[in-house]
């Protein structure tokens, strides 16, 4: 095949992608309403799962008010163990237990802003990039090794470190970009099988000596150098670090690039009909590996905040959790737009903050918010669904159909 | 069967497709419902053929009141439709096809009785003289005759009202004349034809009577012994000159010249066989000739968008083939490509956008990386004005914009560069007349300030209006270049392949 011709099958397959863009750009309200219809039927899982329903159901012939009254306190109960896990502890005694939980939300959305970003650039470009997590990997670990072998002064190092991450998550994306580009790859197939090719790296690299804390058999490097760790912006009593504020920054750098420069003109005119940006005289190959290498250095910087942040204590293979893949979820959820996806981001953050205390304060187990962030991508991913819910209208297509 | 369409309503939205439309189709009568695009025409097929259900008014069939709950219905009913595209399924054969949806079996095994489906293909072929073939495979077919298929589909199933939807939009002179001698002989054995079209000399040539659609009204009814000047205005609601205004050509020196251009697909077929020719500043060359016979690969060889497999082509004395699509586009040539949706507009950017897709990274709309907003706003705004396109905001979406709109955004985008060469893909395909004559007058304006003008259409008369010299392919060659004043009958053999000197 010439050169020409994958070019030109690039751009065949780059068009066909409306039910990915219905997803990525589904309607605000249906995104709202998702969220709310999953919080609902979070509350009857909540309540099946409650060891006091059950107990009360046994008797509910005789005392039914009190299969209720157990039912409303297991939901009131969980959600405000929620509530208290990750936005205000009202119960805690000193204004750091009760200010905590914010701001573990917000440590916990970081990476999932960056690499959230990095995907929603992807997704209104056209490209389904599923690749976050083995960039994310890629970027600590790069990131991480710069952190713990190299001997740099304070501030230098740091950026030094967040650099290497940087352009491990970017060589990452990159890989998939250009053999979609040049050789007409699918992006899906290609960052799925990244994936595993990092958590295995990974694994390797944490046998090796070069990676390996000397004097221990655990697959865990030595800690971070204190000169390349993001430093701690509230105190030593919050782990929220500086990499917060970056990745707020970053969110502003992604909303200019998309809506205001050259570049993001034409990943959106691409993303949105490839053959009319090619017939424009665009260069739709290298638009796709910008696009990709763009998104993997953004899921990079997401590795540095948890390598260079609250993982500093040394790389183990679980560095990256499953930000890769929730931040998928947080891309879809906030619409590819980079304030939604930050928002998205802070919710998840929260989700995933308040696991303790539901199961700590609630006695619930933790899946219950797993159970919810997935019936929130159900639900955004069928609109049809959630209208039907809430009785709404069909949306009014914006071309009459007449003629 | 005589057929009554009473007080139609048909809303979408706010938008009212069809308001209250009397029509009245006599048996055996060819009714010509005469329409621009957008006015209304199909919705009120659609209507009647039950996909659309009305929100006032009744069907009646010989004065009793139809209700149609789908395409089901309206057939067995006695009402056939032949779309725009048609509905075949293109691996099955002639016969397949007429029986699919109403497959006859035979036997206890209850196996398909395929030999009846040929009898009644063979019947219905011979009957009207369509020289159809029961067992050819559909997508071996030449375009005219799968439409006989269609029409021989919906015959088969007893069809009294046989609607006709834009059905020479796909044909050659030649196919559309021996259409309308079956449309003919299908109302003389008593089958009502309804043949919606906005093309005039059609219905001039087979209709009986004429009811004209003008935004979803019914404005008038006319005979066919109207003049085209009075049947366009009633189209239209103003008076339209037919013809297209323009002085003699002043050729220049040659500005394209194409030599040996071959283009063989990615399957190996040759798309386009030496092609040779050359087109002067300040002059016209329009390429006639019948769908896919070669233009799409030429133009897109030209722009650069489809790779060349021999020969060359030279803007201004500069190769561009082999260049990249940016690089031909800053050399100075404008593009407005066959199918504006797929090629010429990102349907969900914003007209402003999409009025800058080409020069978005060039001052003064960029400067370095930065886009420049309120340039983009200031430029858009003044190319909405110049061009008269339609809309409520620069902003709004160019999907959201009517056919004829769209075509003037990428119309304007491309004039708006200094042009060497235009090259125009059916530059008005889908356009209403006013918009014809918008685009036509826009590209004269074009040729008389020196840029020399490629135009490639399907449509005869376009050719015909626009051109200085005419160049006809055929099956991906030029079978002959001709001057514009040549007969219609010459044009038409040479657009089936005959040689100039054969056809004269």
């Amino acid at each position: 095949m010439s050169a020409e011709q994958t070019t030109a099958k690039a751009v065949e397959e780059q068009d066909d992608r409306s039910v990915l863009r219905q997803i990525a750009e589904s309607s605000g309200l249906v995104v709202a309403l998702a969220v709310v219809a999953s919080i609902v039927i979070g509350a009857i899982l909540v309540v099946l799962a409650s060891p006091e329903v059950e107990e009360a159901l046994g008797y509910f012939f005789s005392r039914p008010a009190d299969t209720f009254a157990a039912a409303w306190e297991a939901i009131t109960g969980a959600y405000t163990a929620m509530f208290r896990g990750s936005v205000w502890n009202y119960n805690g005694d000193t204004f750091v237990q009760q200010f905590r939980p914010l701001t573990e939300s917000l440590t916990m959305a970081t990476p999932l802003i960056f690499a959230g970003l990095g995907l929603g650039i992807g997704f209104r470009a056209g490209l389904f990039n599923i690749g976050a997590q083995g960039q994310i990997i890629m970027g600590a670990m790069i990131g991480g090794w710069v952190g713990f072998a190299w001997d740099l002064p304070w501030g230098l190092h740091l950026i030094v470190a967040i650099i290497a991450s940087v352009l491990g998550g970017a060589l990452w994306g990159f890989i998939p970009g250009i053999l979609k580009a040049k050789a007409g790859a699918h992006e899906v197939i290609v960052t799925i099988m990244l994936n595993y090719v990092a958590a295995n790296l990974i694994a390797y690299a944490l046998s090796t000596d070069a990676f390996q804390l000397e004097g221990s058999d655990n697959p865990k490097s030595p800690p971070i150098a204190e000169t390349a760790q993001y430093p701690l912006i509230l105190g030593d009593s919050f782990r929220l670090n500086l990499s917060f504020l970056l990745a707020i920054a970053a969110a502003f750098g992604v909303w200019w690039l998309m809506e205001r420069s050259t570049w993001g003109f034409r990943f959106r005119a691409v993303g949105a009909n490839a053959r009319a940006a090619r017939t424009a005289g665009m260069n739709v190959p290298l638009s796709i590996i910008g696009v990709m290498t763009i998104a993997g250095a953004l899921s990079g910087f997401a590795g540095s905040s948890q390598i260079l942040g609250t993982e500093s204590s040394g790389l183990t293979a679980g560095v990256a959790g499953s930000f890769g893949f929730d931040a998928i979820t947080v891309a879809l959820l906030g619409r590819s737009r980079p304030l939604g996806t930050v928002m998205a981001a802070i919710l998840f953050g929260g989700f995933k903050a308040s696991g303790p205390a539901l199961q700590v304060q609630a006695g619930l187990p933790v899946d219950i918010v797993l159970v919810i962030q997935s019936l929130i991508v159900l639900f955004i991913a069928a609109p049809p669904l959630v209208r039907f819910l809430f009785r709404l209208p069909a949306p009014s297509r914006e071309k009459v159909v007449a003629a | 069967m005589r057929l009554e369409l009473r007080g139609i309503t048909k809303r979408f939205g706010t938008f009212t497709a069809n308001d209250a439309i009397d029509l009245v189709v006599e048996p055996g009568q060819v009714h010509a419902l005469l329409g621009e695009n957008g006015a209304g025409k199909s919705t009120l097929m659609n209507v009647l053929f039950g996909l659309y259900d009305a929100d006032e008014g009744e069907v009646l069939l010989d004065g009793e009141p139809a209700d149609f709950e789908g395409p089901g219905d309206a057939m067995a009913a006695g009402i056939g439709m032949v779309h725009q595209h048609f509905m075949l399924v293109p691996p099955f054969t002639v016969a397949e096809n007429v029986m699919l949806g109403h497959e006859e079996v035979r036997g206890p095994a209850k196996l398909l009785d395929l030999d009846a489906a040929r009898a009644k293909v063979k019947e219905i072929s011979e009957r009207f003289n369509f020289a159809v073939d029961p067992d050819a495979v559909v997508e071996d077919l030449p375009v005219g005759a799968q439409q006989r298929v269609e029409i021989i589909k919906a015959l088969s199933r007893d069809a009294e009202v046989l609607i006709l939807d834009e059905p020479t939009a796909v044909l050659t002179p030649q196919e559309t004349d021996e259409l309308l001698a079956i449309v003919k002989d299908l109302s003389k054995a008593g089958t009502s034809v309804v043949l919606i079209t906005h093309k005039l000399r059609e219905v001039q040539a087979v209709a009986d009577t004429i009811t004209v659609i003008r935004r979803g009204k019914v404005v008038g009814q006319a005979e066919p012994t109207a003049s085209q000047e009075e049947l366009a205005s009633l189209m239209v609601g103003r008076d339209v000159s037919m013809t297209v205004d323009k002085d003699a050509a002043k050729p220049g020196a040659v500005m394209l010249s194409v030599r040996d251009l071959s283009v063989v697909d990615e399957l190996g077929i040759p798309r386009l066989k030496h092609v040779s020719f050359n087109v002067k500043a300040g002059e016209i060359l329009a390429i006639a000739g019948v769908q896919g016979n070669g233009q799409t690969e030429l133009t897109e060889a030209l722009l650069g968008s489809q790779p060349v497999t021999s020969g060359d082509a030279l803007l201004d004395g500069e190769f561009i083939t082999g260049k990249p699509i940016k690089d031909v586009l800053m050399a100075g040539l404008g593009f407005v490509p066959e199918d504006r949706t797929e090629d010429g507009l990102v349907a969900s950017m914003t007209i402003a956008n999409n009025l800058i897709l080409d020069l978005h990274d060039q001052p003064p709309y960029a400067s370095g990386m930065a886009l420049k907003p309120s340039v983009i706003d200031e430029e858009a705004a003044k190319h909405v004005e110049q061009f008269d396109i339609r809309t409520t905001s620069t902003e709004a979406t160019a999907g959201s914009l009517s056919g004829g709109n769209q075509q003037k955004v990428v119309l304007a985008r491309e004039l708006s560069r200094p042009l060497k060469l235009l090259i125009a893909s059916n530059p008005t395909r889908g356009l209403d007349v006013g918009s014809i004559e918008f685009v036509h007058k826009r590209i004269i304006e074009e040729r008389d300030n020196g840029t020399a003008v490629l135009i490639v259409s399907s449509e005869l008369d376009e050719v015909v209006a626009l051109a200085d010299r005419i160049a006809v392919m055929y099956h991906g060659e030029i079978v002959g270049i001709v001057p514009p004043d040549t007969d219609r009958d010459t044009l038409g053999l040479m657009m089936a392949g005959a040689k100039q000197e054969e056809a004269a």
